[in-house]
């Protein structure tokens, strides 16, 4: 249960045992300051998605479905198939979430992630059409929170990347009098690299990852990097309302980069991945 | 406009509207421009033309968003339909609603906040021509607004980006340069107390890269910090700074 849901009194002596063992560099699950909660990643857990994911960070679960359409291009990019992130936070997923359209939180994180997805050029969008200007394949991708218990940002990521990676969609050609038709054939997305987002959070002059919701209460701001997979940076995005100090940023990117590698190894095991 | 592409920094070091890499566009602050608001701002960066005014603090509407211990910013970015070569249809876009979260977000660390507990505060930024580096330029014209309301605040912000155009890293990117360059790295300061308070990025950098286009951003911002100072000495002592009263 989070604290949250608990009285007053007893939230404020949790937050108090919490940032004196922050103050030593601990934890309350016994991690370290940089240690992630078990990843789970579950890939084509819905049959009838052309791509799903299931990822559980901890108690944080995201599930991610990935549906291919053939639709116009954009009339700026005639030659480019498109890519539609979505997130939404579903009520069930804690007693303070509400139906309702995306809000703020929701919309940056469905744009953070899709962000990375789309800077990294991890999908070859270029190979992705049928006819020039008329015909291309849409990838949507939607993700859902199931449950929250921190780290959405990376969560959502890993659930967006690992049902885009085993994705596999029908293909379409054109008859001879230059009408659409479905074949029987269906193909993987055309994969580049496998992005990994890492998102690091400030509790006063700590840096630590993968806060759950309790840790997640005492936090002042949040910084995502993601990585492209090839060494290069591809999306950054910060928040919260107490921002980060220039050397905090330069230490967070060299924790970044190794974490990144350390987890996209775990993420490429997880879904057969090179 | 297709041979124009490859080619957005010349044999000299030229980009497309004449800068050298660390240079600056024409920057221009205006402090008290509109009549009702409690505190308002104009500011003409490049091609953005941006108004800012600021209500509050005031009775919270409505009332379950008052916080007992402090005030609430609430920000609202928008582009009008007619700032941008196509028409942008008026209602917000997702673009502006995570915008108005990064820019709420970049300026609330300045505001004394708990000195009005169950107050709101209304930044509203509205972009009446945009080009590239809005939120920054809307960023700066918003701290400049928040002074003018005379808002108790711990620092002005100061926002401008940094990208990464025909493989060079540059200041304060155009519209051009944002849509054709490789990365775009808008960053916001605090530049008295040295915290940075917004970054994004998109495009690809280095680490290395990344660093350098920091350290250019946050260059820029400074500069411009010093336009903010003087558009506030303008308006209240009637004199730029560096004449003294």
């Amino acid at each position: 249960m989070m604290i949250s849901q608990r009285g007053y009194f007893i939230e404020n002596l949790r937050k108090e045992q919490m940032l004196q063992l922050l103050a030593k560099g601990k934890r309350l699950d016994d991690r370290g300051l940089l240690d992630y909660r078990p990843l789970k990643i579950e890939v084509g857990v819905i049959e009838k998605a052309e791509g799903s994911a299931k990822v559980s960070l901890g108690d944080t679960q995201v599930i991610a479905g990935v549906k291919v359409e053939v639709d116009r291009p954009f009339p700026d990019t005639p030659d480019k198939g498109l890519l539609i992130v979505n997130a939404e936070v579903l009520p069930l997923a804690s007693a303070y979430s509400e139906p309702g359209p995306p809000d703020e939180d929701a919309i940056e994180l469905a744009r953070v992630v899709d962000r990375g997805v789309r800077e990294s050029e991890m999908i070859g969008l270029e190979k992705l059409v049928i006819e020039p200007g008329r015909y291309v394949y849409a990838v949507f991708v939607d993700v859902n929170v199931l449950n929250i218990d921190g780290n959405l940002f990376d969560a959502t990521s890993y659930a967006v990347v690992a049902a885009l990676a085993t994705a596999k969609y029908r293909k379409y050609e054109l008859t001879e009098n230059g009408e659409l038709k479905a074949t029987d054939k269906y193909e993987k997305l055309p994969i580049t690299t496998v992005p990994i987002s890492i998102t690091a959070f400030r509790i006063g002059d700590v840096i630590l990852l993968d806060p759950n919701a309790d840790e997640e209460t005492l936090v002042e701001a949040r910084l995502t990097f993601t990585f492209d997979g090839r060494g290069n940076l591809c999306a950054a995005q910060m928040g919260g309302s107490k921002g980060f100090s220039k050397d905090q940023i330069l230490k967070i990117i060299e924790i970044a980069k190794l974490k990144a590698e350390e987890i996209g190894g775990l993420l490429r095991r997880q879904i057969g991945y090179g | 406009m297709d041979d124009k592409l490859g080619k957005l920094i010349d044999e000299e070091g030229r980009r497309v509207d004449g800068r050298k890499f660390n240079e600056l566009r024409p920057i221009k602050i205006e402090v008290g421009v509109l009549k009702n608001a409690d505190g308002s701002a104009y500011i003409e960066h490049g091609g953005n033309k941006i108004v800012v005014a600021i209500y509050g603090p005031k009775e919270t509407h409505p009332k379950f968003m008052a916080l007992p211990d402090r005030a609430i910013l609430r920000c609202r970015y928008h582009m009008a339909p007619y700032s941008t070569e196509e028409r942008k249809p008026p209602q917000p876009s997702r673009r502006e609603i995570e915008l108005s979260k990064v820019i709420r977000e970049a300026l609330e660390p300045a505001v004394k906040l708990e000195e009005f507990p169950r107050t709101a505060i209304d930044v509203y930024i509205e972009v009446l021509q945009s080009d590239g580096g809005s939120r920054g330029a809307g960023i700066t014209a918003a701290s400049v607004a928040l002074a003018d309301a005379g808002i108790p605040m711990r620092d002005l912000v100061v926002g401008c980006a940094a990208g990464k155009v025909d493989g060079q890293i540059v200041l304060d990117l155009n519209d051009l340069e944002d849509k054709e360059g490789e990365a775009d790295l808008p960053v916001a300061i605090m530049p008295n107390i040295g915290q940075i308070t917004l970054l994004q990025m998109d495009g690809l950098l280095t680490i290395d890269e990344f660093k350098k286009a920091l350290d250019l951003a946050i260059e820029g911002c400074r500069k411009i910090h010093q336009i903010q100072r003087e558009a506030l000495y303008r308006k209240y002592f009637g004199t730029s700074e560096a004449e003294g009263k």
